[in-house]
Order: structure tokens, then C-alpha cells, then sequence
């Protein structure tokens, strides 16, 4: 096979708090003690994965006026436990996911050009814009962002943190004891801003970190999400994870590229995927009818339909029909999770369409739309599976999604990065003092410090 | 039996004297990188250090109060204090870890989870020092609020509405922190397969919280730490930071310059707790002293000198300058543990000399018994205490 194979980038999503985490599993531990983090990442970076990554939720999500208690609750503060990792780590990217709206530029750019320094290069943010008043009753700021500013506070927010990030001259710290200098002349930019908003000036406090900025990493899908990507993103963390639509999605996101003025490979497109895997393919698809059946259980299965109908169906069973009646589109019962379901009337006339032709119960239907592991196989189809998305440009790789902490990764590593490696598309050793951003393969950001005005 | 003597050391760029990165010992290029900080925290552990403090700040440094003073020949640039001690976490064993977090323009929901989160990574060793901000040039960082020219006769005065309100705002945030660490009781978690329920959300606890700078509704999203309580400090100088130890926090550190003062301020931190209406453990109380050492007076006394004489004046300094040998400063420490000071927190001048120094000559002459337990709480003699909202329920 030819070197030029294109190749694949991965993530390693740590289990999070929703019913993809299979907690009743035995072989589930903490998901809080440092430990499962530590070896959720040791495992990462045994396999070459190009970067861990931390979701985050800033208030615990309710059902029914109630602290949702089906799944996993409780989760660290990201930017601590990541950089607690750094410690522990050598080579792998440490990403997570910090809201643009229940934080401070100022603040936020210093932590994470600090993770940056102290990680040797290997931050990243998952620029995220939750809005509303129900996470907002936990912050200083209070809610309630419009929905249509998330966007204009993210573009601010992160232009600001750039131009913050590129205010320290790379070579700022001189640190020359004879003369007595430790910075260089004008080596500080200052910074005023006056926007929307924010109005903020002064001068940053951190030098410039190995990287200059993190890599930004971004998820939303609305237009505004996609143009955000095309304008700041350097990885979207995608939900299309179905090969046509993921080739589409990423038609779409690459093609918005040029008229930003960017190359094709500054954005990397990974999906989020879940795998089952066996050593036939009948024992992979008995793992994944297993897991999926962990992941819905009854009283799962009736609170997803509870959250596109908005009303309370606690009297249904789980294995019985699907409601008949239609959803009330004003009603809302869930808060916390993010919005799957915006056009809730009809969806349910799909999910019942498809029950009905199918003869589907409340649960299997459930399992069917929102339950499924994306690649089941064995780890050579895996593999294969993964190489094939790659090279026909439906994604330049995946995040994958542990289901158990913290060994939801090891067989992973241990049965499909082996098969990955022998096809040529995936790293057998990290970079030597490689950053994140060279670990996958972008391209250094065009140079920020131009924008700054340099006074004094 | 005597009380064990609590030896913290305080943690800053190249060290405390603003000179100190032109010492043969320091390493001014490496203040930004992860070795730096592990090996600092390596060398204070071995020596058997209780804890480190790590200061922070949302400003430039300045040889000024408010605002840049452009100078060019002393250590600029601070990484954030609570990251430094996430990373130091995992790499330590024993020492309490520290860091300074400022309560003026963050969100008290995010410095909870962090602190927490330390909690987790250091097993149970994690602290806070509490610290307010008062810089206008601070406050335009954030451009939420404007603060006036901060009045620095007014403050010494203590006649400042402005450094009130600070302290007052930070006296809500510690109590909307300590909510929540305490909103998970500590056996929320359950994982009951029979019920399919992963936490019993009878414990869990909204803690809201109303105030005049901010309003928070909890839980916290991260499960109760190691510690419960993570031990919570201040430095303060004056008789409203005073009472916001007394109030909300664990342990003080002052800054008496000599046994007179040492009396007097300890008398007022008493008086401060008589006021607030302090109940259980009275406030642990450490002496700052910043510290350079060497074999004999005059060369500690050289050492100074060539240091203020880079820095072109002698540092000022907050705290009592000790310029003298190992054994001087074990006197010290020695006379402060008599006049019913629980310990010091020692600011090295050099990093790293100083805390070599200590490391080698100071800590050693301390014959102290080993500590009550693996936890900063324990470390200090502090019991866990449980969730307030267990105890409601207990009592209810």
C-alpha cells in the first residue's frame, strides 16, 4: 500500500454523564476518584490517541423537577482534573469542554494557556455556549443568554481570548541575570476591547504558551455552529456518525473552508461513535444488543419519550406501544441536557410510524433511535470500518465514546488500534515534543499577534 | 505533650524578593514549565513541609499597587495557582497544596468544583487561601464593574466602604463554596441496579444561596471531595480581614514583626473571632516570614544586600524579613510557637536557596511526630466534619 494513505486521528472520550455509561456494568468504578481518570488517560496515550477529551455540564440535569437519577451523576471540574493529567501524561492531547457563556475571557485564556505551559503544549477547548437561565441560576452572570447571541458571545469570547493568547512577544521572557533584564522591551501588548459583549482592557498575565492557543474544538450543527466552526474550529466534534450523512456533514463544513481563507486540512472532523466489539461478528452483535438493552432500560426508555412528548408518561410500559396522542410543543419537563429534539411533533410521528411498521415496543424503539453502538464487529472489521470512513472522506477520524470507567478503552486499544496500525493509517508512536495541534496534523494558526494593537 | 508546630512555605515566581530570579539558584527561564513546580513541590515535601501556599493574582505583577509600573528587570507573568497545584497533585504524597484563588471576579461555582477537584487528584489534600482583589486595573480585566482609585490611606485606616464590600462579597462566596462541597452528602452515590437509580437525590441539596454580588442554586456537579471541607486560609493584616477568617475560614497567616507585635496581633484575631461570633475550633494562626539563609549572619546579611542591590531599593515587604542563619530562624519559629502561634508560613526569599536551605537545616531541627493522618485536614489536627445537610436531617 502506498504511504499516502490519509490518516486517522482519534479522541478518547471519557464516559460521561447520560445513559451511553453503563454504571450497572460490574466492571464499571468510579467515575470521580482521580484514579479513573488517570487510567482512562495512561490508556489513551498507550494507544496513540491524538487527544482525551472531557465533557462538561455546570449544573446536575433534572427530570420531572428532579435531580435526573438514572445515569451517572457528578463529574470534576474540567480544567483541574485535566491538568492534573497533564502530570501524568506525556504525550496525549488534553481537551475539554468549557462554556464561552459561564465564564470570563480574561480568566478562562489564563487557565487555559496555563494548562497549556503546563502540559507542555497539549490544551485544547471544546468551545461550548449553553445559555440558559436553568444552568445560569449556578453563576455569578445569572442566565439568560438569547439563543440567537450564544453564537455572537462565543465569536467575541474566543477572538478576545486570541488576541489575550497573543499579546505576550514569543520571546517576551529574556531572563538574561548579568544585564538584569527579565522581558524584553515592549514585550506585552496591551488589550482594549469594546464589544457587544464585552468591555475589557489592561494586559494579559500569562507569556505565550507553547502552542500560542489552544486547539479550538467545536460541536454545534445549526448554520450559526457550522459557520462558527468554519471561522474558529480547528476539530468538530460531530454527531454524524452515518456514513452518508457523515460524508454530507462533512461536504457541507469543509466547504465553507476557502472563503475563510482556509485550507482544507486546518479542520478535523471527528464524529462520535460508541463500538461493540466479539471475536465473530454474531458475538459483537450480541455484545451491542446487550449494551444497548444496559443503556435503555425501562425507566431510561420511558424518560427519552418523556423528553419529546413534555409531559409525564410514567404510567406507560416501557414495553407496551408508543403513546398515541400527539406531543405538546410547548411543554418541556427535562432541563440540562442538550436540546436534542427541536421539532418534537414530528419525530414522534416518525418514532410511532416506525414502531407501528415494525412492531416496535416503547423500548426497542428507543434502542433502535438513540440506543445503538455506531461499529460493531470484530476488531478487524472495526478497523476497517474506521479506515473506510477516512478514506472516503467521511470523517479524519473519531471520537470514541467509553461506555465503562475506567476501562471502557482498554479493549479498544488492546484489539482495534493494533489492527488500525497494521493497515498504515494510524500513528505507532507519538512525536517526540510534539503539541496537540501537531499531533493532528493542522496547520500552525495564522498569526494572531497582527491583529493586536501594540501600545507602549 | 506539646503541640505539633505547623511549617507551611509559600510558593511565588522565583521567590519573594523581587530580585530573587538573579540568584545562581533560581532558574528564570524554567517559571513557566511543569518541572519547575514539580521539582519546588518534590524538594518541600521531602523535608517534611505541611503544606504550600501558591499565590495568584488577575493582574500583571507591579511594583505598585494599582496599575503597571513597566519595569522591565523583575519576574512578570503568573501562571494560575490552582492548575499548579492540579499538576503538583498526582506527583506528591503527603504535602497539603494550597493555592490562592481570588474570590472578586470569579464564579464561586467554578472555584468549588476546582477546589474539589484538587481534593480528588490529591487524595484529600487540598486547601484554599482566600484572597480579594481590589485592583481597579484588575476589575478591567472582567469590565463588569468599575472600582474606584483604590484609597490606600483610606484602607490603612480602615475606613475603606470600598475594602468592606470586598470582604463582605468574599465572606459570601466561601459560604457559597463550603455549601457546596457540602450538597453531596457522602454516600449520594448508591448504584442500585435494583432500582436503577445511581445516586439517592434525597442527597443531594439545592443550597440556594442569595446574596448581593451573585445568587447560586447547587448542587455542586462534582460528588463531596476526600476532605469534605477542604481547609481554608487567609492572610490578613487588619481588623476586617480578620474577622473574614474568623467567619469563614480555617486557619490565618499574619504577619507580626516582632514578640510585641506577635501578642498584640494574635490578641486581635481573638477579639475578631469574639466579634463574629466564632464557635468550635478557634482559628489556627501562622506567622509569615520571609526568609534568607545562610551558615552565618553576615553572609545571610550579604545575601540581602546583593539582592535589594539588584533590585536597586530593599524589598518592601508585608511580612518580617529574616536575614540570618538556620539556627536564628529555628529561634524564631521557636519564640512564635511560645507566644501560642500554631506554626509559620515561611516565604522563601530564593527559590530555589531558601527552600533548600529550609529543607536541609530548618525542618530537621523541628523533632515533630509524625502526622495524625494522610489528609491536609488530618495533617493539621482538623477533624472531617460531615455535610451540614446530613447533620439537618439528623437533627430534624
Amino acid at each position: 500500500m502506498s504511504t499516502t494513505r490519509r490518516q486517522v486521528h482519534l479522541a478518547a472520550h471519557f464516559p460521561g454523564v447520560n445513559n451511553t455509561t453503563i454504571w450497572s456494568d460490574p466492571l464499571h468504578r468510579s467515575q470521580i476518584d482521580f484514579g479513573a481518570f488517570e487510567h482512562f488517560a495512561r490508556t489513551a496515550e498507550r494507544g496513540r490517541f491524538d487527544y482525551l477529551f472531557l465533557a462538561e455540564g455546570l449544573r446536575l440535569r433534572e427530570h420531572k423537577g428532579l435531580i435526573h437519577d438514572l445515569d451517572v451523576v457528578g463529574r470534576p471540574n474540567t480544567l483541574a482534573v485535566l491538568t492534573a493529567l497533564a502530570a501524568v501524561t506525556q504525550h496525549i492531547g488534553l481537551v475539554g469542554t468549557l462554556s464561552s457563556t459561564f465564564n470570563e475571557p480574561y480568566e478562562l485564556a489564563r487557565q487555559l494557556a496555563t494548562l497549556d505551559h503546563l502540559s507542555n503544549g497539549r490544551a485544547g477547548w471544546n468551545v461550548v455556549t449553553s445559555s440558559d437561565a436553568f444552568h445560569g441560576a449556578n453563576f455569578r452572570r445569572g442566565g439568560y443568554l438569547d439563543h440567537a447571541d450564544r453564537y455572537t458571545r462565543a465569536a467575541e469570547f474566543v477572538s478576545l481570548a486570541k488576541e489575550l493568547w497573543g499579546s505576550w512577544a514569543a520571546d517576551a521572557v529574556v531572563a538574561d541575570r548579568s544585564s538584569g533584564r527579565f522581558l524584553a522591551d515592549d514585550a506585552i501588548a496591551t488589550f482594549a476591547h469594546r464589544g457587544a459583549q464585552f468591555d475589557v482592557a489592561g494586559r494579559f498575565n500569562v507569556p505565550r504558551s507553547p502552542q500560542g492557543s489552544p486547539v479550538i474544538v467545536q460541536a454545534g450543527d445549526s448554520g450559526d455552529g457550522r459557520d462558527f466552526a468554519a471561522r474558529h474550529a480547528e476539530v468538530i466534534f460531530s454527531r454524524h456518525s452515518v456514513f452518508e450523512e457523515a460524508q454530507q456533514f462533512y461536504r457541507d463544513v469543509k466547504g465553507r473552508l476557502a472563503g475563510r481563507g482556509r485550507s482544507e486540512d486546518s479542520l478535523k472532523i471527528l464524529p462520535a461513535v460508541t463500538f461493540a466489539l466479539g471475536d465473530t461478528e454474531a458475538e459483537a452483535a450480541e455484545r451491542a444488543r446487550e449494551d444497548s438493552l444496559a443503556q435503555v432500560g425501562p425507566k431510561t426508555a420511558i424518560t427519552v419519550l418523556e423528553q419529546v412528548w413534555g409531559v409525564d408518561l410514567s404510567d406507560r410500559d416501557a414495553d407496551g406501544p408508543l403513546p398515541e396522542f400527539d406531543p405538546d410543543p410547548e411543554a418541556s419537563i427535562t432541563k440540562g441536557w442538550a436540546p436534542r429534539y427541536p421539532n418534537a411533533v414530528q419525530i414522534a410521528q416518525a418514532w410511532r410510524a416506525q414502531a407501528e411498521a415494525e412492531g416496535l415496543s416503547i423500548r426497542e424503539l428507543v434502542i433502535r433511535v438513540a440506543g445503538r453502538q455506531s461499529f460493531v464487529g470484530t476488531p478487524g472489521q472495526v478497523a476497517a470500518e474506521i479506515d473506510r470512513y477516512v478514506q472516503e472522506r467521511a470523517s479524519d477520524g473519531f471520537v470514541i465514546v467509553g461506555t465503562t470507567s475506567p476501562h471502557g478503552l482498554d479493549e479498544f486499544v488492546d484489539r482495534v488500534i493494533p489492527e488500525l496500525q497494521e493497515r498504515g493509517v494510524f500513528r505507532t508512536e507519538y512525536e517526540e515534543g510534539a503539541t496537540l495541534r501537531r499531533t493532528l496534523g493542522l496547520p500552525e494558526p495564522t498569526e494572531v499577534v497582527a491583529e493586536v494593537r501594540r501600545v507602549g | 505533650m506539646t503541640r505539633r508546630t505547623t511549617i507551611a512555605v509559600a510558593l511565588d515566581g522565583a521567590g519573594w524578593h523581587p530580585a530573587a530570579w538573579r540568584d545562581p539558584s533560581a532558574r528564570p527561564a524554567d517559571l513557566f514549565t511543569p518541572g519547575y513546580w514539580s521539582e519546588l513541590a518534590r524538594i518541600a515535601e521531602r523535608a517534611g513541609v505541611d503544606f504550600l501556599t501558591i499565590e495568584d493574582a488577575l493582574g500583571l505583577q507591579s511594583s505598585v499597587f494599582a496599575g503597571s509600573d513597566e519595569r522591565t528587570d523583575q519576574v512578570r507573568g503568573r501562571l494560575d495557582a490552582l492548575l499548579i497545584a492540579s499538576l503538583i497533585a498526582p506527583v506528591t504524597d503527603r504535602i497539603g497544596l494550597v493555592p490562592t484563588v481570588t474570590t472578586t471576579h470569579t464564579e464561586p461555582f467554578h472555584v468549588a468544583t476546582g477546589l474539589q477537584t484538587l481534593d480528588f487528584a490529591s487524595r484529600g489534600r487540598a486547601g484554599w487561601r482566600v484572597q480579594v482583589s481590589g485592583a481597579p486595573h484588575e476589575a478591567r480585566h472582567f469590565g463588569r464593574r468599575t472600582f474606584p482609585p483604590f484609597d490606600l490611606d483610606a484602607a490603612r485606616r480602615e475606613d475603606s466602604a470600598f475594602v468592606r464590600e470586598l470582604f463582605d462579597e468574599a465572606r459570601d462566596a466561601v459560604e457559597v463554596v463550603r455549601r457546596l462541597w457540602d450538597s453531596w452528602e457522602d454516600d449520594a452515590i448508591i448504584r442500585d441496579a435494583a432500582t436503577a437509580r445511581f445516586v439517592d437525590r434525597e442527597k443531594l441539596h439545592h443550597i440556594d444561596f442569595e446574596g448581593e454580588h451573585f445568587s447560586v442554586k447547587g448542587p455542586s456537579i462534582t460528588p463531596r471531595s476526600p476532605q469534605g471541607q477542604l481547609l481554608v486560609t487567609a492572610l490578613a493584616h487588619q481588623a476586617i480581614p480578620y474577622e473574614l477568617a474568623a467567619t469563614s475560614a480555617d486557619l490565618v497567616f499574619v504577619t507580626p514583626h516582632d514578640d510585641a507585635q506577635a501578642s498584640s496581633i494574635l490578641q486581635e484575631v481573638r477579639d475578631a473571632e469574639s466579634r463574629v461570633g466564632r464557635r468550635g475550633r478557634p482559628l489556627s494562626v501562622l506567622a509569615d516570614l520571609v526568609v534568607v539563609l545562610e551558615s552565618t549572619p553576615a553572609l545571610a546579611t550579604a545575601a540581602l544586600e546583593r539582592l535589594d542591590a539588584w533590585n536597586g531599593a530593599p524589598a518592601a515587604s508585608d511580612a518580617l524579613i529574616v536575614a540570618g542563619t538556620p539556627e536564628q530562624l529555628v529561634e524564631r519559629i521557636a519564640a512564635l510557637t511560645a507566644l501560642g502561634y500554631d506554626g509559620v508560613r515561611l516565604r522563601p526569599a530564593r527559590l530555589t536557596r531558601d527552600l533548600e536551605q529550609l529543607a536541609e537545616w530548618v525542618l530537621p531541627a523541628f523533632e515533630r511526630a509524625d502526622a495524625a493522618g494522610t489528609t491536609l485536614r488530618e495533617r493539621l489536627g482538623f477533624e472531617r466534619p460531615a455535610s451540614r445537610y446530613a447533620a439537618e436531617e439528623v437533627a430534624a
